[in-house]
């Protein structure tokens, strides 16, 4: 697991049915393009999240791959549709394996 | 609408670009809907005849840029103050205590960064935050200090930023520190390097005009530490000062230098009056 990462997610905890609410979440990381040289001219190994995705109740809301471009601590805003009560699921997945997720509960009211 | 307005709206108009798109805006600065920043405010009294009023970076930036320090979640600086958060409980040193062992919670230290750099009556010096942080470090913690603007010197100053934001910096000119103050204002009005730039060439004489492709603005530091996109980072005020100067193509001082500490204190007294703010948020 790469040093300092840490997912973060702001949620409504409360929506009414068929509310369109905002989601942002942000994951520190240091997205290590693969490109930089350390001081003695050897490439730096890429190490970045390279898929995010996030889900209501195993639905899928949002799925996105990223590249090697993106710079650290990449941060996504996004608008989901909320039917019912229930968990918003997000999950990070990192070049060397690690998963790191975070789960959010709505209620309706 | 009939000619005359539209005469007197395009004489508007037309008057309003000589201004230049770089001026500082009129937005407002609420930090997660609940901080008020004083953003502009009357110039201190050490400033009459450079300046009328005080203006924080944060106008000259763009709308977008904007918006990131306006919520918490989006400021990407707060990253380093939650790590600050895990310094400041963090056990270290000879002695076995944190800073949480002798001062409580991190917001028991609000006000503390508006008054900073301040003299220190038994070092007999002015010292920056960063300092009395290693003097406790040292004297209390029996922990090793940090660098100046390195380790965990950034996020612990973002931290005891956040925590005094919307209190306006006050710090003291008189007294033992005037000799420092002087030192720092003089730093502030030489010119340096090939260029033949002082600080005041370009944030006293020529703020809201561009310099290249960037808008200068007054270089105050009340926003500091500052996380800059340009290297996704926060950036201390030391640092800032070198790359300025650097810029003049001129040899720099070192970040923590005696130069940097009276320029601090002056630079952070051009703002007296003006809001914490840092971590900030800027290009």
């Amino acid at each position: 697991m790469a040093d300092g990462v840490k997912p973060r997610v702001k949620a409504p905890k409360k929506a009414a049915a068929g509310d369109v609410v905002t989601l942002k979440t942000l994951i520190s990381h240091k997205m290590e393009s693969g490109q930089r040289k350390d001081k003695d001219g050897n490439l730096i190994p890429r190490s970045i999240i390279n898929r995010f995705t996030c889900a209501f109740n195993g639905k899928s809301i949002v799925d996105v791959t990223l590249e090697a471009a993106i710079s650290t601590n990449p941060y996504f805003e996004f608008e989901a549709t909320i039917p019912e009560a229930g968990d918003l699921e997000f999950t990070w997945y990192d070049d060397d394996g690690s998963v790191y997720e975070d789960k959010k509960s709505v209620a309706i009211g | 609408m009939n000619f005359k307005t539209m005469s007197l709206i395009s004489a508007v108009a037309l008057a309003l670009p000589t201004l230049g798109m770089a001026d500082a805006d009129d937005d407002t600065l609420v930090i997660n809907e609940e901080i008020k920043i004083v953003t502009k405010a009357p110039a201190p009294a050490h400033l009459d005849g450079a300046l009328d009023e005080v203006i924080s970076g944060w106008h000259f930036r763009a709308d977008g840029t904007q918006a990131m320090e306006m919520d918490d979640f989006d400021n990407p600086g707060m990253l380093a103050v939650e790590t600050g958060e895990e310094l400041w409980n963090t056990v270290e040193g000879s002695e076995d205590k944190s800073c949480a062992s002798c001062h409580g919670d991190s917001a028991s230290m609000a006000g503390v960064k508006a008054v900073y750099p301040k003299w220190n009556d038994a070092a007999e010096e002015v010292y920056t935050i960063q300092m009395q942080v290693n003097d406790c470090r040292e004297n209390r913690m029996g922990a090793e200090p940090w660098k100046t603007d390195k380790g965990g010197s950034i996020p612990m100053e973002a931290l005891l930023a956040s925590v005094s934001r919307g209190m306006p910096v006050n710090v003291a000119i008189d007294g033992p520190a005037q000799a420092t103050w002087e030192h720092g204002k003089e730093l502030y009005y030489t010119r340096t390097g090939q260029l033949d730039l002082s600080c005041a060439s370009c944030h006293e004489d020529n703020y809201g005009n561009m310099i290249r492709a960037d808008h200068l603005s007054q270089g105050q530091i009340n926003g500091f530490p500052t996380y800059r996109l340009k290297n996704a980072k926060l950036n201390g005020a030391h640092s800032r000062f070198k790359g300025c100067i650097r810029d003049t193509r001129a040899e720099t001082y070192s970040p923590g230098s005696p130069e940097f500490v009276a320029l601090e204190l002056y630079v952070a007294s051009r703002g007296n009056g003006l809001s914490v703010e840092g971590p900030s948020v800027r290009n």
